[in-house]
C-alpha cells in the first residue's frame, strides 16, 4: 500500500522516481505541493483504489502515513 | 490555429452557441455541440463542420445536472478525445418585473445560467487540471454589468459568473488553464427576437457603434480567448457590445 501511495504522488507531482518519501513526509511542507496539487492527489487515490475520502478527513492528514493508514483502514 | 483541440460548447444548437461551434470548427477544432432540446438544430450544426472537414458530435445533456454532463465527458472522450476547450454558452432568460417573477423563474434562470456553469466548469475543468492546460470562456452578458429592469434573475446569474470566472481564474492559474467571460450585449438572436421594435430602437441608440450586435462578433473573441494568442489573459470579462456600456 505504501508503494502505491509512493507512486500516486510522485506520478501526479511529477518527482523524480528516487526522490525520498517515507511515512513523516509531509507532501504540503515537504514535497512543496500546493492546495489544488492535495486536492488531485486524494482524487487520484480514490480512483485507484476506488473509495470516497470526504474533504474533512482529507483535512485531517498530515503525513504520508497518516494516508495510508486511512486508505488501509478503508478498504478492510 | 485549434487543430486537434476537444471543444465543447453547452447550448452550441442555436444563437450565438452555434456561432461559436461553427468559429471553433472553422480554427480547425473537433467540436461537441451541446442542446438540451432541439436534436434537429444540433445535428445541423454537426453536419456543417463535419462539412468543414471538422469533427462534430451532438450530445444531449443539461447543464445543470451533474449527471448529464458526466455523460457527455464520457461520450466526448470516447469519440473525440480529451477536451481542451469549454465554452459555457447555454443560458435561459425568464424575463419578468422583481415584483411579479416566480420562484420557479428564478430558479430556472439560475439553475442553467449559474449552476450550470459550476458543474461545467468543475467536472470539465478536473480533466482539464490532470492534463495542466485547457481555456475556459463563460458567456454572460452585459446585463450582468449594468443590470436590466425585467431581468433581475438573468442579471443576478450573469454577474454571478463574473465572479466565478475571476475566482476559478485565481484556482486554476497555476495548471496552465485561462479562464476568462465575454459579455455579449444586444445581439440579434432568438432570445432578442422576442423583443419589440420600440424596445430595440430604444436600444439602438445606446449603442455607440449604432447597430446591434451578430452573433459572429461574440464567436471571434471567443476564438481568440481560446487561442494561443490569449495565453496571459485570464479572469477577464471582455465586453462585445458596441461600447453600449462603457
Amino acid at each position: 500500500m505504501f508503494e502505491k501511495v509512493k507512486e500516486i504522488i510522485i506520478d501526479q507531482l511529477g518527482l523524480d522516481e528516487d526522490v525520498v518519501i517515507e511515512r513523516s513526509t509531509s507532501m504540503m511542507r515537504d514535497l512543496e505541493a500546493d492546495s489544488l496539487d492535495a486536492v488531485e492527489i486524494i482524487m487520484a487515490f480514490e480512483d485507484e483504489f476506488d473509495i470516497e475520502i470526504p474533504d474533512e478527513e482529507a483535512e485531517k492528514f498530515d503525513n504520508i502515513g497518516d494516508i495510508v493508514d486511512y486508505i488501509e483502514a478503508k478498504l478492510n | 490555429m485549434l487543430k486537434d483541440k476537444v471543444a465543447v460548447v453547452t447550448g452550441g444548437s442555436r444563437g450565438i452557441g452555434k456561432a461559436i461551434a461553427l468559429k471553433l470548427a472553422e480554427q480547425g477544432a473537433s467540436v461537441v455541440v451541446n442542446y438540451t432540446s432541439n436534436s434537429q438544430a444540433a445535428d445541423e450544426v454537426v453536419m456543417a463542420i463535419q462539412e468543414m472537414g471538422c469533427k462534430a458530435l451532438a450530445v444531449k445533456a443539461d447543464v445543470s445536472k451533474a449527471d448529464d454532463i458526466e455523460n457527455l465527458i464520457k461520450a466526448t472522450e470516447a469519440e473525440l478525445g480529451k477536451i481542451q476547450i469549454l465554452v459555457n454558452n447555454a443560458g435561459i432568460t425568464r424575463d419578468g418585473l422583481l415584483i411579479r417573477m416566480k420562484e420557479e423563474e428564478w430558479d430556472d434562470v439560475l439553475n442553467i445560467n449559474l449552476k450550470g456553469v459550476f458543474l461545467a466548469t468543475k467536472l470539465i475543468g478536473k480533466k482539464m487540471l490532470k492534463e495542466k492546460q485547457g481555456s475556459i470562456v463563460n458567456v454572460t452578458s452585459v446585463v450582468g454589468l449594468m443590470g436590466n429592469a425585467g431581468q433581475a434573475n438573468y442579471a443576478a446569474s450573469k454577474a454571478g459568473v463574473i465572479g466565478f470566472t475571476k475566482s476559478v481564474a485565481k484556482e486554476f492559474a497555476s495548471r496552465n488553464i485561462n479562464v476568462n467571460a465575454v459579455a455579449p450585449g444586444f445581439i440579434q438572436s432568438d432570445m432578442t427576437d422576442k423583443l419589440s421594435a420600440e424596445v430595440i430602437e430604444n436600444y439602438m441608440q445606446a449603442i455607440p457603434l449604432g447597430r446591434l450586435g451578430v452573433a459572429n462578433d461574440v464567436a471571434n473573441l471567443v476564438s481568440f480567448l481560446v487561442s494561443d494568442h490569449s495565453n496571459y489573459i485570464t479572469g477577464q470579462t471582455i465586453q462585445v457590445d458596441g461600447g453600449m456600456y462603457i
